[in-house]
């Protein structure tokens, strides 16, 4: 009965702890901008003025949303495509120095952005390429290709090895078992991994913010970060709570409605 | 062994014709060729986009940009080769105190926000396994800060750390948390520890729920206590998991840039990492310095990586190691009939 007793304490600080700051962030979107620093629970005159402001004139939001939905879903089908073969052939194949390539694909991740992203940023002010989608987007396939292959190695793993085998001895080719037998049962694993590394893709923050000086082509996560306000001195937390909640909902929607999938996505491959 | 029982035994499919071991030698061949076939667009992606650039910075970090005098006396414009010349700046006069306090920086909050998302990551974990009911309200709620894009928590968390914001009227104190000093960095470590703790737990969940019941049943039988047992069975048998969770979590930390850049600012003392500071030096074109930083943090990041798994014993392909050798072990006993 005690113990009863302490693991519901347990769970409710658990999503206490997870859960309260995000509440404040909703809350302080939805108060009025001259209540801004009222510190109620609740927003006392429900407001979406901070709403309406995000996607006032000069902060050039949608754009902005319409940049992060572009890039990060431009990285995510790339990397989709370029992994889907290795990670079958990490998965199924075998082969001398297989372990050695997939030490290397995950070895890429250890470098550290920037020492990635100097000579790029020199490389791409020389071709004209800031203020483009490309500049954002190559650099960040460095880390969205490696957590693809890495995390679709993991499903692929998980898949029946027979079936595949059962087709060929059936007269399939070895690429016709993996259209007809594999693909399909492997698309749970690949939605999830697309998912994932959409989420990776949309949360980048460096690249997005040294390749791009034109506010048109700032990605969302940028934009709200330099969101200025009236006066131009006070941060405009309000409207920035607005435009976090903007960005973060869908996913945290689509990250609960799939729940199960990323959490097994996110165990398998041990990833951020 | 085996070529001895094929060639006694009748060839029951067209497909095993010419016995085991010669079907397979034929299959790795065309498995050699399709591999290679496989891999290459992921090795070319990396290699252009990670390999060139890690390659083309070692490089800038030996070169200076702008004018100098050639042996003549005339001006030259452009790259100039400088040797070791950033390296040795980065280490002198005035920079030498800024890089090693981005140096601390980048230590300090590794090491921290390493110790206490384990610790909270553990438990977390330990009290989800404990749920039966509430544990899909709980692991909803702790996928919230993980989907939190780092920056918005960042912009989060400096308004909550503001002079009049939430965290001062909880603690009922006048902290000046975003401005600069101890409590700047206290406000990052906070921020990151909420993001990325609930990740661990995640992953240490995932360990615990791969024990199997009886172990630790056998250990209560026997007389273990409850803390015996988490020492002696469960730790040991999360592990593995923790280990990997711990080293992808330090190899980013060590490169944080996004949180203290948007939660107290660039070319901040209290709180700039070498990231930043490598970043800023890029920002203002210096190119070469940028490099030279970058390949020092890189050099950090490898040796922290290296010593963890040498001391530690952390296997992140380790699950590819051993999925190999039992696919090995299969297709032996399948050999053999």
């Amino acid at each position: 009965m005690n113990r009863r007793v302490l693991t519901y304490a347990g769970v409710a600080a658990v999503a206490v702890y997870c859960l309260a700051p995000f509440y404040w962030m909703v809350v302080s979107a939805f108060r009025r901008p001259q209540d801004q620093f009222s510190n109620a629970p609740v927003p006392a005159p429900f407001s979406v003025e901070n709403f309406t402001a995000v996607f006032s004139g000069d902060n050039g939001f949608g754009r902005a949303l319409l940049n992060s939905v572009v890039v990060a879903g431009i990285t995510t089908a790339l990397t989709l495509v370029i992994g889907v073969f290795t990670a079958y052939a990490l998965a199924r194949l075998t082969f001398r120095f297989k372990n050695l390539v997939l030490g290397l694909v995950i070895g890429t991740t250890m470098f550290p952005g920037i020492s990635q992203l100097v000579p790029l940023l020199k490389l791409f002010t020389g071709i004209g390429w800031i203020n483009t989608y490309q500049a954002m987007v190559v650099p960040s396939l460095g880390f969205a290709l490696p957590l693809s292959v890495w995390l679709l190695t993991a499903f692929f793993r998980q898949l029946p090895f027979e079936l595949e085998q059962a087709a060929m001895v059936d007269g399939c080719t070895r690429g016709q078992a993996f259209r007809k037998v594999i693909v399909p049962l492997a698309a749970p694993g690949v939605f999830t991994t697309a998912i994932l590394t959409f989420i990776a893709a949309w949360n980048e923050f460096l690249i997005a913010l040294s390749m791009v000086n034109r506010k048109e082509m700032q990605t969302a996560t940028v934009a709200i970060s330099k969101f200025t306000g009236v006066s131009g001195f006070d941060q405009p937390f309000g409207t920035q709570m607005a435009a976090g909640v903007i960005v973060t909902v869908p996913l945290i929607i689509v990250v609960l409605v799939f729940q199960r999938r990323i959490v097994a996505g996110l165990t398998a491959g041990g990833v951020k | 062994m085996t070529a001895t029982f094929s060639k006694k035994s009748p060839a029951p499919a067209p497909a095993a014709a010419g016995g085991p071991r010669e079907s397979r030698r034929r299959g790795d061949a065309g498995g050699r060729r399709m591999a290679a076939l496989l891999l290459s667009p992921t090795l070319l992606v990396l290699a252009l986009v990670v390999g060139y650039p890690v390659l083309a910075g070692l490089r800038e970090s030996l070169y200076v940009r702008g004018e100098g005098l050639d042996a003549d006396g005339f001006v030259v414009e452009g790259d100039r080769f400088a040797g070791l010349g950033n390296y040795t700046a980065i280490f002198s006069g005035d920079r030498a105190s800024a890089f090693w306090n981005a140096f601390g920086n980048t230590t300090f909050f590794t090491l921290t926000t390493v110790v206490l998302e384990t610790l909270i990551g553990v438990g977390m974990a330990l009290i989800m396994h404990q749920a039966f009911r509430g544990r899909a309200l709980v692991r909803a709620s702790i996928l919230v800060p993980w989907a939190i894009p780092t920056a918005i928590s960042g912009l989060l968390w400096r308004w909550i750390f503001q002079a009049d914001g939430a965290a001062n009227a909880v603690i009922r104190q006048q902290v000046l948390w975003t401005a600069d000093g101890w409590p700047a960095k206290f406000a990052v470590v906070i921020a990151e520890v909420w993001k990325t703790s609930p990740f661990i737990g995640l992953l240490v969940l995932a360990g615990l729920q791969m024990i199997p019941r009886e172990v630790n049943e056998a250990a209560r039988v026997d007389g273990a206590s409850a803390l015996q047992r988490f020492w002696w069975i469960t730790l040991p048998l999360v592990k593995p998991a923790l280990l990997v969770a711990v080293l992808f979590r330090m190899m980013d930390v060590l490169r944080m840039f996004d949180l203290p850049a948007v939660l107290i600012g660039v070319n901040q003392r209290s709180v700039e990492t070498l990231t930043m500071i490598a970043w800023f030096e890029a920002s203002n074109l210096r190119y070469g310095s940028a490099a030279a930083y970058a390949t020092i943090l890189f050099g950090y990041i490898a040796l922290i990586a290296y010593l963890f798994v040498k001391i530690l014993g952390a296997d992140i392909i380790g699950d590819a190691r051993a999925a190999t050798r039992q696919r090995k072990t299969e297709r032996r006993k399948k050999a053999t009939p």
